[in-house]
């Protein structure tokens, strides 16, 4: 049986990485591709903001992804804190600058989207605000888990953040519906177990495509990059000595 | 004090900490978050006079009117039951149109023109081809204009009519 617990050890999850970052990152390159040319060439002119929302292409499946890198990061500081696993942590802090990158690029494209329809660049209503607030979260974990050297210290500390932090995620899904926002409602629901799109079916296929090329981009990275920290962390374990001998060689 | 007890005290003052800012935040959020006034209420002087505030509404259909230098505008924010002049000069957001909603941050003047330093246009969710939105506007059309027929009782036959509901 395949044993997740194995996986759990810096030491074979390292190369297992980096088949499954190389594996993400060809499919992430596809998908883009081909979600490019269906945001451009095949989706319909909509009837209302003619070419203009095809921003949402790539705003909605950043925030999304801000969403849930989020939630996947505290879900590994937490297991870091159940299980004291070392890996946990170092996910969590692989994944921080990928997550604050989307919330980033979901900020900066919502305001090139907002100043032509809206006619702001930026309005402090819910959504926004709350989506602000989530870079602080992910600038404020990186900030407080570089500032303390001890590596343990720091995950216990910078996990409570992240832990803290969760209670943002639901508040920024749900903003369009407490508060009376300018930013528009969910075109996407799940309404009695199924989706409802308000949208045509088209532009809902490439939605998804792009919203998967994000998703297949945060793992490829953050993979590589955990990589890169289990080194670091490792560096004087007996097998991180062997495959720096090996590659000398 | 014992250590654990002072951990305890850290995690209560901690926590009661983050309840408060939540709170302030959600409070903030509530009373500030793009509140806006309708025309009714702005006619029945419950809008502040001496300081900016957000007035919200449909733009009134046929309303609008361009000045010559081309960005002042003059148009009538309606909710339907009262109607507020308007005064803006700038660029207007794409999806202002008539008929569609709209948010104006300004002052009132005496004579109940509204000046405003900012337009906003807000929009749905829904995004549709412009084909599609021609045919649900003729399926709308000819729902009207069959309903008209049946309650006037000029024709007890009823017209079959093809509706596409959704997409």
């Amino acid at each position: 049986m395949f044993n997740l617990f194995k996986y759990s050890s810096p030491a074979s999850f390292y190369p297992l990485a980096g088949r499954l970052a190389v594996g993400f990152g060809i499919a992430s390159v596809i998908l883009l591709v081909i979600g490019l040319y269906m945001s451009f060439f095949v989706a319909p002119t909509d009837y209302k903001q003619g070419e203009g929302y095809r921003i949402m292409f790539i705003h909605v499946p950043a925030a999304w992804m801000s969403m849930w890198i989020y939630v996947v990061m505290a879900c590994f500081a937490a297991a870091g804190m159940i299980w004291n696993t070392r890996l946990s942590s170092m996910m969590a802090s692989s994944l921080a600058p990928t997550g604050a990158m989307f919330t980033f690029v979901a900020l900066w494209t919502g305001a090139l989207w907002g100043k032509p329809m809206w006619g702001a660049w930026w309005v402090w209503d819910a959504r926004l605000t709350s989506e602000l607030i989530l870079l602080f979260l992910y600038v404020g974990f990186m900030a407080l888990e570089s500032a303390i050297d001890d590596p343990r210290r720091a995950a216990r500390a910078s996990g409570l953040l992240a832990l803290v932090g969760v209670i943002n995620v639901p508040i920024i899904y749900y903003s369009v519906q407490w508060w009376n926002t300018l930013h528009q409602g969910s075109s996407i629901k799940v309404v009695d177990g199924g989706i409802e799109a308000s949208m045509s079916e088209i532009m809902l296929w490439t939605l998804l495509v792009m919203t998967f090329a994000c998703w297949f981009y945060a793992v490829a990275v953050s993979l590589s990059r955990v990589r890169s920290t289990i080194l670091e962390r490792e560096s004087d374990a007996v097998w991180v000595k062997a495959l720096l001998k090996e590659r000398k060689a | 004090m014992k250590s654990r007890h002072k951990r305890m005290v850290f995690i209560a003052v901690g926590l009661a900490a983050l309840a408060g800012a939540v709170g302030l935040i959600m409070n903030a959020l509530n009373s500030n978050i793009n509140h806006f006034f309708s025309p009714t209420e702005v006619q029945a002087d419950a809008a502040p006079k001496d300081r900016s505030f957000r007035l919200g509404g449909l733009v009134e259909v046929g309303s609008i009117k361009r000045e010559d230098d081309g960005l002042t505008v003059h148009f009538r924010v309606t909710d339907n039951a009262e109607v507020v002049p308007v005064i803006y000069t700038g660029i207007l957001p794409d999806l202002f149109r008539e008929g569609e909603g709209v948010v104006a941050q300004g002052n009132i003047t005496s004579d109940g023109v509204f000046m405003a330093d900012e337009v906003l246009a807000k929009h749905d969710e829904t995004y549709m081809p412009p084909e599609v939105a021609d045919a649900l506007a003729k399926a709308e059309l000819a729902k009207a204009e069959a309903k008209a027929a049946e309650t006037t009782g000029a024709a007890n036959i009823q017209t079959p009519v093809k509706i596409q509901e959704g997409i």
